[in-house]
């Protein structure tokens, strides 16, 4: 798909990149990120990737966005294919349902399954993060199966405790941090996802193997921070 | 020194945020009104990008241990200096032992205070701004409260002589004030998303008036006036938003996203704020009205160019003021 491209208000450009989440949109938006970054263009601020979008800040007072539009336009025509993509594996336990996961109930009963099946369909999907964002080290992951799919609250909750595991759509993921937002949540993770005294803040990037695994409500408690999370 | 005798609403150490970290999801923080911010900075003879203190609706009391400059910018609190008015939008030389308190909010909803050196707090990555959901950077990663001892960082050498020449005389001028109305006209640029909405709804939008409701802090301003909804109901591909992007939830009601707003977002958004109109909403307060009117993103573009302009104008006649202390 040829790129298309629109303003995200006077201070920024969001460049679409394909039509729906894939391999292909994800190595695109991966390059075109990583490009723009090395090069450093002087109207450059800062860019977030996104499922299907990279999203370009930069200084209108440097350059305006038609400018800037241009030279992204020619740097997509640079895009080779030697990109070394990490894969890595990181195993997430999760304590279902309960106080930890109020909407499993609703979830279940949305698409006529038990919320054991929920729980089941879950932790045995193949997953993969296609990108951090909306909150701080907050995966969104793919490969969740359509069975368990849900939408978006009419009203996003105020708040939603850290490390609150939660589908919306297509789409599972976890919230690092206390924070509103609109997904149905089915359980908590004990791990922490957000570290901000590290170089680099989350200990998910895009590109990383998932794995969610079950644990009691015990284990939850008893899980003590860091050992199980990147020895897998 | 300032000594905190009283945190007040909601008093946090913030600078202009933090850049480079959005796209692992560390959301940018930093001033609400970054125009008021620059100029208290810029009254006191600091870099404008250094630390101020934001203080919203309900004022601290705090004290000041030793003599300093210090500038109120942005909203009006009814500040006060041991008992006595002070004026917001100029420099004031304060004497150890002060203590400035606050009053009613007359205008506005937030005033920065700029101390002479800057609000000293250790950097994280790269920004002094409190990320208050979060509990980190700023001050201790909140809002500041009673005993809480607050530094600022050294003077420059024309600070000091501005000090050592009290007389306060020769100080009294200030910067134009920012007008904040009472229903304030927001400049919107129509949203990526603009054209999925209903005819209703793209015509209310900037012809309605939309009123803030209680659930509005620093991450957005949540309105509330027509229902708008989009011409058929779709879920979106999550995407990057921006500080003034106005995003509908299913349930019909505008958020402006603000200073706290996260990384991304997978509500459509039918506008994005221009950014010289953001510090309009910054001082807006629960139950105050706002109306929505279009702008061509040139305009925007060419507005906030000026906006840049006219603060380095500003900056250029305080530095000519400050020629004085010398």
């Amino acid at each position: 798909m040829k790129a298309s491209f629109s303003p995200l208000g006077d201070q920024a450009i969001a460049v679409e990149l394909g039509n729906k989440i894939d391999e292909e949109t994800e190595k695109q938006v991966r390059k075109l990120s990583v490009l723009l970054e090395s090069r450093q263009p002087e109207w450059l601020i800062e860019v977030i990737p996104a499922f299907i979008t990279v999203s370009v800040f930069y200084d209108p007072c440097v350059a305006t966005y038609a400018v800037v539009k241009t030279e992204i336009e020619e740097l997509l025509e640079q895009l080779g294919e030697d990109l070394l993509i990490q894969s890595r594996t990181i195993e997430i336990p999760v304590c279902y349902g309960g106080e930890f996961g109020p909407d499993l109930e609703f979830v279940a009963q949305h698409n006529n399954l038990t919320p054991r099946e929920v729980i089941d369909i879950h932790t045995s999907g193949d997953y993969s993060v296609h990108m951090i964002g909306f909150a701080p080290g907050f995966p969104f992951i793919g490969g969740m199966s359509e069975k368990i799919a849900a939408p978006r609250r009419d009203s996003p909750r105020l708040r939603i405790p850290e490390r609150t595991v939660g589908i919306a759509g297509n789409q599972t993921g976890a919230y690092p941090i206390e924070t509103p937002g609109g997904w149905q949540l089915i359980g908590r993770t004990p791990i922490r996802l957000f570290r901000p005294e590290d170089a680099i803040p989350s200990l998910l990037r895009a590109g990383d193997k998932i794995i969610f695994k079950e644990i009691s409500e015990r284990a939850y408690y008893a899980w003590e921070e860091e050992p199980n999370a990147e020895n897998t | 020194m300032l000594k905190i005798l009283k945190g007040g609403l909601q008093t946090s150490v913030q600078d202009l945020g933090r850049t480079g970290f959005q796209k692992y999801g560390v959301i940018a923080s930093g001033v609400m009104d970054p125009f008021a911010h620059r100029l208290a900075n810029l009254l006191v003879g600091n870099d404008e990008r250094f630390a101020t203190l934001e203080i919203s609706l309900v004022g601290p009391k705090i004290q000041f241990t030793e003599d300093t400059l210090i500038a109120l910018c942005g909203g009006d609190l009814s500040p006060k200096m041991d008992g006595t008015a002070i004026k917001t939008w100029r420099m004031l030389v304060v004497k150890k032992d002060s203590t400035l308190t606050f009053g009613e909010p007359r205008i506005g909803a937030r005033c920065y205070l700029a101390v002479a050196g800057g609000i000293k707090v250790e950097e994280l990555m790269g920004s002094r701004s409190t990320y208050l959901r979060a509990g980190i950077g700023g001050f201790q990663g909140r809002s500041l409260a009673k005993g809480d001892e607050i530094h600022s960082d050294e003077m420059t050498l024309l600070q000091v002589k501005a000090l050592n020449r009290n007389s306060e005389t020769e100080f009294d001028w200030l910067v134009p004030p920012v007008r904040y109305f009472e229903e304030p006209i927001i400049r919107m640029i129509k949203g990526k998303q603009f054209e999925l909405f209903n005819d209703s709804s793209k015509e209310q939008i900037f012809t309605e008036a939309f009123t803030v409701s209680g659930n509005s802090d620093r991450m957005g301003y949540r309105l509330e006036g027509p229902n708008l909804s989009l011409e058929n109901p779709t879920e979106l591909i999550s995407e990057a938003v921006a500080f003034g992007s106005v995003q509908v939830p299913i349930d019909g009601n505008p958020i402006i996203l603000m200073a706290d707003r996260q990384t991304t977002g997978g509500y459509p958004k039918i506008g994005q704020v221009a950014s010289v109109d953001l510090p309009l909403i910054a001082q807006l307060k629960q139950g105050q009205s706002l109306r929505f009117k279009e702008i061509s993103l040139a305009d925007a573009q060419q507005r906030l160019i000026e906006q840049e302009q006219h603060i380095r104008e500003i900056k250029a006649s305080i530095q000519l003021k400050q020629e004085e202390w010398k």
